[in-house]
């Protein structure tokens, strides 16, 4: 099983960032892929909660919102929403959030809320939902989401959630004492910020991709790590796994269609 | 003490133009049919307040109900834009809708002071992030004890809120279980309030004692909707339809797919086309 898509190859990455001890904040989407992969892989025991106030849960399918049914039956236990947000995000029980997002700039910040101006928007998008205190409340932010020019840009419309601000010591200054973004996984390389100046930098390279496809690929004249790595290509036992729940949520989100 | 009466009787008497109106329900227990009774009843000029608008309240825009929305995420979850409040921010179709935008643990925190009757909610929250520059009602207060600077946003005091609950009793007391989402404190920092059921029982039988229990006395009116969820859900009775979410959107994409949907679902239909949905899952 050698063959393998970019998309499938980020899921895969994405997972391997999560360990079997994590308290995870799962974003929808590609997020709550991966970390139902890493889950069904490596960290069978990492609690996955979802912002619907589901905490330890397993999902067989993947959630197509993150309050489906699914997600309450088979969580540990299920809490409202205020006490979500503030007795276990706010008070510093996550250790780790995992976020998409339509656009990054290279500090990791975020916009999911406006293309264009916020009072006369090109492209009014979702908005922040949870986003902007799961990124300054919980230990550590991923990130997974395809590199692409309109997707990595040079500056952000609207800050939705911060990830390095300006960049440098900007979290804190602003009192923040979680690490932010640590890790930008995409479809074809991995990023993460400089030490110093917290500058999404390229320190993995997934097979068959060149640095030329990343250059072109971002909106910003990206740096590449004095020590770039090939990122291991996905075993039989990731793909299997991804393809298995990919399969079983399509088939599950197609039933049960009819009017109101 | 809640009235048990019919869904038109409920809207009509609790519902007033130009009200502000939270309807909630994260995800799971979303009041559908209440709030498609609001658009069949024409009521207009409304405040809507709901964390994630989901496609009720993109209905409810695109048919011209709302002056404005409090919200926190605006997507069709999983699936994409909502379109119906896309256009209305975008072109001002079918008018102009004035928004007020937070996160959704601000959100949480403004319903829990509703129901506490404490003016403001603070919370660590919005640190570096623009909404503080285009929202006005983004504060910040002071710790009298500590000096930290938090974030301060006004509590949620609807002049009505509307849920979909499991069930009821004959007093009207209500139960809700699974994902409870912010329904009880959108119903306690309400004026007035709506519970629509999916049954109305003799005894309402909570399955533990922390289940979580709308007293009779706490709720206006409550009327039995069987499937007035849908296409949200009702846990133990029936899931979720991905597949309408699904498509929902290339319903909502077209201003005229739109409204000939509105036409023959809402306002040639009523509440009971809503108990086709009801029937339990296998």
């Amino acid at each position: 099983m050698s063959d393998f898509t970019p998309t499938e190859m980020m899921t895969i990455a994405a997972s391997r960032a999560l360990t079997n001890d994590d308290v995870c904040f799962v974003g929808i989407g590609a997020p709550s892929a991966a970390c139902n992969v890493a889950r069904l892989t490596h960290a069978p025991d990492i609690t996955l909660i979802y912002e619907s106030g589901t905490v330890g849960t397993k999902p067989d399918v993947l959630p197509l919102s993150i309050g489906d049914g699914e997600l309450c039956d088979t969580a540990l236990f299920t809490v409202s929403v205020p006490e979500m947000f503030r007795y276990w995000l706010q008070g510093g029980r996550i250790t780790t959030g995992f976020l998409g997002g339509a656009q990054i700039d290279r500090f990791a910040n975020l916009n999911t809320t406006v293309v264009g101006p916020y009072d006369h928007p090109k492209v009014r998008l979702p908005g922040g939902g949870g986003a902007p205190e799961i990124a300054s409340n919980c230990g550590q932010i991923f990130i997974t989401m395809a590199l692409s020019k309109r997707g990595f840009v040079d500056k952000l419309n609207f800050i939705t959630s911060m990830g390095h601000g300006e960049g440098g010591n900007h979290r804190e200054r602003l009192g923040m004492k979680t690490k932010g973004p640590t890790r930008v996984i995409t479809d074809l390389c991995i990023l993460e910020p400089d030490p110093v100046t917290k500058e999404l930098t390229v320190v993995s390279i997934h097979q068959g991709v060149t640095r030329e496809q990343i250059v072109e690929n971002c909106g910003w004249p990206v740096k590449f790590a004095q020590t770039v790595i090939d990122t291991p290509v996905p075993t039989d036992t990731e793909l299997q796994t991804l393809r298995d729940i990919n399969a079983r949520t399509k088939k599950a989100h197609q039933g049960n269609k009819e009017a109101a | 003490m809640a009235r048990l009466m019919s869904l038109a009787e409920a809207i009509s008497e609790n519902v007033q133009d130009g009200d502000t109106v939270a309807m909630e329900g994260f995800t799971h227990l979303i009041p559908y049919a209440a709030g498609h009774e609001v658009i069949r009843q024409g009521k207009k000029d409304l405040f809507l307040i709901r964390m994630t608008p989901d496609i009720l309240y993109d209905q409810l825009i695109g048919a011209g109900a709302a002056r404005g929305m409090k919200f926190s995420w605006g997507g069709n979850p999983g699936v994409g834009s909502l379109h119906r409040f896309r256009d209305a921010v975008e072109n001002q179709w079918p008018r102009p809708l004035e928004i007020e935008e937070h996160s959704h643990a601000a959100m949480a925190n403004a319903y829990e002071a509703g129901a506490a009757n404490l003016p403001f909610a603070m919370l660590r929250g919005y640190i570096g992030a623009d909404l503080t520059k285009v929202n006005p009602n983004i504060k910040q207060v002071t710790c009298p004890f500590t000096g930290e600077v938090l974030a301060a946003v006004p509590a949620i005091r609807p002049d009505v809120t509307i849920i979909h609950a499991l069930r009821a009793d004959r007093k009207g007391n209500v139960l809700i279980e699974g994902i409870v989402g912010v329904q009880k404190e959108a119903v306690l920092g309400a004026k007035r309030s709506i519970v629509t059921v999916e049954e109305i029982v003799d005894e309402l039988n909570p399955p533990s004692p922390n289940s979580v229990v709308l007293p009779s006395w706490a709720v206006t009116g409550v009327v039995e909707v069987p499937g007035g969820a849908f296409p949200s859900y009702a846990q133990g009775y029936y899931p979720r339809s991905n597949a309408f979410y699904i498509a929902w959107d290339e319903i909502a994409r077209d201003r005229d797919t739109f409204q000939a949907w509105i036409e023959e679902n809402i306002m040639k239909a009523g509440p009971e086309d809503f108990a086709k949905h009801a029937k339990k899952a296998a």
